[in-house]
C-alpha cells in the first residue's frame, strides 16, 4: 500500500516538474501586467488582444509556419528517397550510408550551425533564404530518414516485386505500392520535421537572413534586450502554441487507441 | 484458349549462372520447359530452385548464359514487360488495396490494342485502357477459379492464410500469362490445408492450360502435382524426369535419398549383373565394370521379411514404429541398417531373413575420391575401422582440444571427455594409403582384389578377410592381385568427424 502510494506520489511529482512551468505561463496570459507580480493578477485577455494587433509578431508567426512547411516538405522528399535508396542499396554499401545519415542527429547543433554559417559565406549566400532552408532541411532530413527506414523494413518486400511482376514500371510500382505502405513514417518524419523546425533556435540564428525573425530567433533578441514591449503578447503566443500541440498529440493517440481497437475486434 | 501443342518449348534455359558475391547459386543450369507443363524444381533449401524461378521472372539477371521464351532471348527483359506471373511464397498482398484492387492490380496498368478505321479507310492501332466493366468481370472470373465469390470488399488482413493464397493466385492468373511461376506457394499452410491446395492447384493446371513452374522442397508435393520433375542440389541440377521415373530410377545417392525412403548401401560389382553388398552377392539388373565401387538402392517397401532361414540376409530388429498403413522396422545387418515398410509387425529383438528381388536393386555409380568408414575410438586413442586398429590424432573431433596425461580430451572449453567407444567417421584419401609385405607393420590386413591401371598409377583395392572392408589407392608401384598385405595410413591422413554431429 505504502510502495503503491510512493509511486504514485513519485509520478506526480514528476508530472509536476514538467508541466507547472507550462501551467503557470498558460495562467500568466491572462494577465496583462508587464512585469509579473506574484502578489496580485490583473485577469484579462489582453494580451490576447495586443497578439493578434501586433502585425510584427503577426509576421514572424507567419514566417516560422511558412519556415517549417517548406523545409518539412523539402527534407520528406529528400529523406524519403534516402531512406528508399538505403534499403534498396546493396547492404555493403547500405550500412555506412545509414551510419552516415545518422551523424547529424547526434552532432551538436552548434557545430552544425558554424559549419553551414562557413559553408554559406564561402559561397557568397550567407544569411540568404537558401542557407536558411538548406540549414533546416539539415536539420530535418535525417530524423525523416530515421522515420521511414523502420516502415520499410516492415514492409514485405516481395510487395514491390509483385508490383513490378503485374506489369507496373519501376516508378509505378514505388507510386502504387511501397509508398502508400510506408506513408505512415513519411507522416511522422513531415510532423517531426515542422516540430524540428518551429522551434529552432541555433541553426535559424546563423543562416537567417538579417530582417528576418522567426518566434525563437525574435522571443531571444526580446529577452536578451529586456526593454521590448511586446513580450508580454508572447506569453499568449507561447499559451497558443501549446495548447495547439496538447490538442494535435491528443487527437493522434485517440485516433491510434480507435484503431487498435479496431483491429482488436476484428 | 489457343490449343496447345504439348511438345513446343515455350521457356529454355541455356548455360545459366548466378552468381552472388562469389558464391554461385546457381551452376551452368540447362532446361527447358514444354508448353502446358507442369514442372516442378525441387531440392532442398539453397539449391538455387528459387533462384532459377526468380531469373525466370526477371528479378535476377543471370551472371552467364541466355533464358529464351518461345525461342526469344529475354535474359534481360525486365520483369514487368515479361508475360510472366509469379506467386509469392508469402504472398506479397498489397496490404493497403482490398481483394478486388489486388487482384485488379495487373489489369488496371494493363493497355490493349485496339484497331481503329479513319474517314480515309486506314487503319491504325492505338493502346486503350480497360474500361470498368471489363476489369469488374475479370475480377469476378478470376475470383470464381480460385473460390473467392463476394470477397471484393475485404481488406487482406481479414483473410486466413490459404485465402491469402487464393486472392494471390487470382491475381496472377488474372493476366493470363503465358507461365506461372509459383515459389513455394503453400510452404505458409498448415498441412491439412496444404493437401487441398495442391489438389485445387493441379485442377487449375488443367482448366487454365497455361504453364507452371513450381518451386518445393516438399518431394511429396513435388510427386503428386507435377509432371516433371528437376531435382536440384548445391545449384546444379541432379536429375530432370517424370516423377515415376525419378522415384525407380534416382539418378545418384542424393536424388534416392531425397525422394521418398531409401536404404543406400555401398556395394562393389562381383560380376555381370552382380553386386555384394552386406556381405553377400544379389543378382540386379544393371551392368557395371566389375569392382567398380557403386551406391544401392533399395526402397523399403521393397524388402520382403521372411523366416531367417529364408532370406537372403538375415538381421536383428532394433526398433520398430507404427506409421498408420505400415510398420516401419530397421534391423541392423552387420552393421549396416536396413529399414523396411511392411503390413506386418516384428518385436524388437527378433531375427529376420530379408528378401530382395533383383528388379528392386537400383545400382547408381559411385563417384568415388575418398575412403569413408564407420569406426569407434579406443581407450588408447587409436581408431579401430576397416578391420584394423590405427593410430590417429583425436584432437580433431573437437578444435582446439589437447590430450591429457591420462589420456582424456580436454575441450577448448576445459571440458575433460573420454573418447572411448565414441563412435566416428572415417576418411582416408585415395593417395594416403600404403602397403607393406609386412602383415605386421599395418592396422589391417587383406588381400589385393583389383588392380587397375589410369594411365600413369594403378588403382587397387585391398579387401580384409572378416568383414570384406575395402581400401582403395593409387600407387606407382606394382603389384599382384591376390598379394596378402597389411594397409599403412599416417595419423595425420586419417580425418576424423563424430557422428552424432553428422545427423
Amino acid at each position: 500500500m505504502v510502495k503503491k502510494i510512493l509511486s504514485i506520489a513519485l509520478c506526480a511529482i514528476v508530472l509536476v516538474f514538467i508541466y507547472a512551468p507550462i501551467l503557470l505561463l498558460v495562467v500568466y496570459s491572462f494577465d496583462n501586467s508587464k512585469i509579473i507580480d506574484v502578489s496580485k493578477f490583473n485577469f484579462s485577455f489582453d494580451l490576447y488582444r495586443q497578439l493578434f494587433h501586433n502585425s510584427e509578431i503577426m509576421q514572424i508567426l507567419f514566417n516560422t509556419v511558412w519556415l517549417a512547411l517548406a523545409a518539412a516538405t523539402l527534407s520528406t522528399v529528400l529523406g524519403t528517397a534516402g531512406a528508399i535508396g538505403i534499403f534498396y542499396s546493396k547492404r555493403k554499401i547500405a550500412k555506412p550510408l545509414q551510419a552516415v545519415s545518422q551523424i547529424p542527429v547526434i552532432n551538436a547543433e552548434i557545430v552544425t550551425a558554424i559549419s553551414l554559417a562557413l559553408l554559406f559565406s564561402m559561397v557568397f549566400l550567407y544569411r540568404t533564404y537558401l542557407s536558411l532552408i538548406v540549414g533546416h532541411m539539415v536539420l530535418c532530413t535525417p530524423f525523416v530518414v530515421l522515420s521511414v527506414l523502420p516502415k520499410l523494413k516492415q514492409m514485405d518486400p516481395n510487395t514491390y516485386e509483385a508490383a513490378l511482376d503485374l506489369g507496373a514500371s519501376p516508378s509505378q510500382a514505388l507510386f502504387k505500392v511501397v509508398i502508400p505502405q510506408i506513408f505512415t513514417g513519411i507522416l511522422s518524419g513531415f510532423m517531426l520535421s515542422v516540430t524540428l523546425s518551429l522551434d529552432d533556435y541555433i541553426v535559424t540564428a546563423f543562416t537567417k537572413p538579417k530582417a528576418f525573425d522567426t518566434i525563437s530567433t525574435y522571443v531571444y533578441n526580446a529577452v536578451k534586450n529586456g526593454t521590448n514591449s511586446s513580450t508580454p503578447a508572447l506569453r499568449a503566443l507561447s499559451a497558443i502554441i501549446f495548447i495547439i500541440m496538447i490538442a494535435a498529440v491528443l487527437l493522434i493517440n485517440l485516433r491510434a487507441g480507435k484503431k487498435k481497437k479496431e483491429a482488436a475486434s476484428r | 484458349m489457343a490449343e496447345l501443342r504439348k511438345d513446343e518449348k515455350i521457356i529454355e534455359i541455356v548455360n545459366v549462372s548466378k552468381i552472388f558475391d562469389e558464391t554461385a547459386a546457381v551452376e551452368d543450369v540447362n532446361l527447358y520447359v514444354r508448353k502446358g507443363e507442369f514442372i516442378t524444381l525441387l531440392g532442398p533449401s539453397g539449391c538455387g530452385k528459387t533462384t532459377t524461378l526468380r531469373m525466370i521472372a526477371g528479378f535476377d539477371i543471370p551472371t552467364s548464359g541466355k533464358i529464351l521464351l518461345n525461342g526469344k532471348d529475354i535474359t534481360d527483359l525486365p520483369p514487368n514487360k515479361r508475360p510472366v506471373n509469379t506467386v509469392f511464397q508469402r504472398y506479397a498482398l498489397f496490404p493497403h488495396y482490398n481483394i478486388y484492387d489486388n487482384v485488379a492490380f495487373g489489369l488496371k496498368l494493363k493497355k490493349i490494342p485496339v484497331t481503329y478505321i479513319n474517314d480515309k479507310g486506314e487503319t491504325y492501332t492505338k493502346l486503350r485502357k480497360l474500361t470498368r466493366k471489363e476489369i469488374d468481370e475479370k475480377v469476378k472470373n478470376a475470383l470464381a477459379v480460385v473460390d473467392l465469390e463476394g470477397f471484393e470488399k475485404r481488406s487482406v488482413s481479414t483473410l486466413s492464410g490459404g485465402q491469402q493464397q487464393r486472392v494471390a493466385i487470382a491475381r496472377a492468373i488474372i493476366n493470363e500469362p503465358e507461365i506461372l511461376l509459383l515459389d513455394e506457394p503453400l510452404g505458409a499452410l498448415d498441412l491439412k490445408m496444404r493437401k487441398e491446395m495442391q489438389i485445387e492447384l493441379k485442377e487449375m493446371h488443367r482448366k487454365l492450360g497455361i504453364t507452371f513452374i513450381y518451386v518445393t522442397h516438399d518431394q511429396e508435393e513435388a510427386l503428386t502435382m507435377s509432371d516433371t520433375i528437376v531435382v536440384m542440389k548445391d545449384g546444379r541440377i541432379q536429375q530432370i524426369g517424370t516423377p515415376t521415373a525419378i522415384y525407380n530410377e534416382p539418378a545418384n545417392a542424393f536424388v534416392a535419398d531425397f525422394i521418398g525412403d531409401s536404404n543406400i548401401l555401398s556395394g562393389t560389382m562381383v560380376g555381370r549383373y552382380s553386386v555384394r553388398f552386406c556381405n553377400k552377392n544379389f543378382k540386379c539388373v544393371d551392368d557395371f565394370e566389375k569392382n567398380e565401387k557403386v551406391d544401392v538402392v533399395v526402397r523399403p517397401e521393397d524388402v520382403k521379411m521372411t523366416a531367417p532361414e529364408d532370406g537372403m540376409l538375415t538381421g536383428k530388429v532394433v526398433s520398430v514404429v507404427f506409421k498408420g498403413v505400415h510398420y516401419e522396422i530397421t534391423a541392423m545387418v552387420g552393421r549396416s541398417e536396413m529399414v523396411i515398410q511392411s503390413t506386418q509387425s516384428r518385436n524388437i529383438g527378433d531375427v529376420i531373413g530379408m528378401v530382395i528381388e533383383p528388379d528392386d536393386i537400383h545400382i547408381m555409380k559411385k563417384e568415388f575420391t575418398v575412403n569413408k568408414y564407420d569406426g569407434y575410438i579406443t581407450k588408447k586413442n587409436t581408431v579401430v575401422f576397416g578391420d584394423g586398429e590405427f593410430e590417429c590424432d583425436v584432437t580433431q573431433l573437437y578444435p582446439g582440444s589437447h590430450l591429457d596425461e591420462e589420456g582424456y580430451l580436454i575441450t577448448a572449453d576445459g571440458e575433460r571427455i573420454d573418447l572411448t567407444d565414441i563412435d566416428v567417421t572415417v576418411e582416408v584419401d585415395l593417395k594416403n594409403i600404403e602397403i607393406s609385405d609386412n602383415a605386421d607393420e599395418g592396422g589391417a590386413c587383406g588381400h589385393i582384389v583389383s588392380l587397375i591401371y589410369k594411365g600413369d598409377h594403378y588403382q587397387y583395392i585391398v579387401r580384409t578377410e572378416e568383414n570384406e572392408e575395402d581400401f582403395v589407392f593409387d600407387s606407382e608401384d606394382l603389384w599382384n592381385e591376390n598379394d596378402y598385405v597389411s594397409v599403412k595410413i599416417k595419423p595425420e591422413n586419417i580425418r576424423l568427424t563424430l557422428k552424432q554431429e553428422n545427423k
